[in-house]
């Protein structure tokens, strides 16, 4: 088995509040990012799949194929938005778009149509992470 | 313990499989299909696994490991078209999956014996673009 990893880049704005906490302890426990009028970041996204290289193509997928995929379903959803707002998953409540709650949102975006993309089986998806900064990054087994 | 030795080398290639035509070359590997080939500043890590010897203190001779890799795989890769001047690349198409492959089996034999062992390679072909293999058989 060998592991294909590709990077992909989205710019998009949030807020971390959560209000089932007063706005003391949402200062408390987000600072910064409690921010009342958001504040965004370039998220760097990287996609690892695994498999055995094709006997035709000697590659594990192929990139194009993966690109589209996730431009459909990540970038497209994601990318110059605002997620409180504007992602379907952080739009009606519960957690705040929490860097950690957006790899979750990711994972279950890419595990929910990945068969009808690459119906052989084949790439398998292994793992993502999601970097906020160079500094914070949060990686995630699928599925 | 991980160790892990970085190296890098600059070479061109072409993906292309001899047994399809034009047309399907061009529609399975894109750009990179081009016959005249186009080239990338590879970008090697290599990660050694074991204890560290209790009289060196090191998992492994760096010096050593640096040696290996510029014997293996920088002198023979470096500035080098892969498809006409490094087999098996002659007749293996020369995909990163392929690439790495060829490296896990140049560098596995030197890394079997003593404390240490090949725990995997991982190969970029740009920043936002690379592969890994541990050795798992295929």
């Amino acid at each position: 088995m060998i592991r294909l990893t590709r990077r992909y880049r989205f710019a998009a704005s949030h807020r971390l509040h959560q209000p089932v906490f007063s706005e003391e302890e949402n200062r408390r426990i987000y600072g910064k990012c409690n921010n009342p009028f958001g504040h965004g970041h370039n998220y760097v996204l990287s996609v690892t799949v695994a498999g055995v290289p094709d006997p035709v193509s000697g590659r594990v997928a192929d990139p194009k194929a993966l690109d589209r995929f996730i431009e459909k379903n990540v970038i497209r959803a994601f990318d110059h938005r605002n997620l409180n707002i504007e992602a379907e998953e952080f739009a009606g409540g519960g957690a705040p778009p929490t860097t950690e709650c957006l790899a979750l949102a990711i994972r279950d975006r890419l595990l929910r149509d990945w068969s009808l993309a690459f119906p052989e089986g084949a790439p398998r998806l292994d793992r993502i992470s999601l970097e906020e900064t160079p500094n914070n990054k949060f990686e995630l087994r699928c599925p | 313990m991980l160790i892990t030795r970085r190296v890098e080398f600059a070479a061109s290639h072409v993906c292309r499989n001899p047994a399809l035509s034009d047309a399907e070359n061009e529609r399975l590997f894109g750009e990179a299909a081009n016959p005249h080939g186009h080239g990338h500043n590879f970008t090697l890590e290599v990660t050694l696994e074991g204890d560290p010897d209790p009289l060196t203190g090191m998992v492994f001779d760096l010096k050593q490991l640096k040696e290996v890799l510029n014997r293996e795989v920088v002198e023979p890769m470096d500035h080098r078209f892969l498809n006409r001047e490094v087999p098996p690349f002659d007749r293996v198409i020369p995909t990163a999956e392929n690439i790495a492959l060829e490296i896990w089996n140049r560098l596995a034999p030197h890394f079997n014996t003593g404390r240490s062992r090949l725990h995997s390679v991982r190969l970029f072909e740009t920043s936002d673009h690379f592969v890994e293999y541990c050795g798992e058989k295929l």
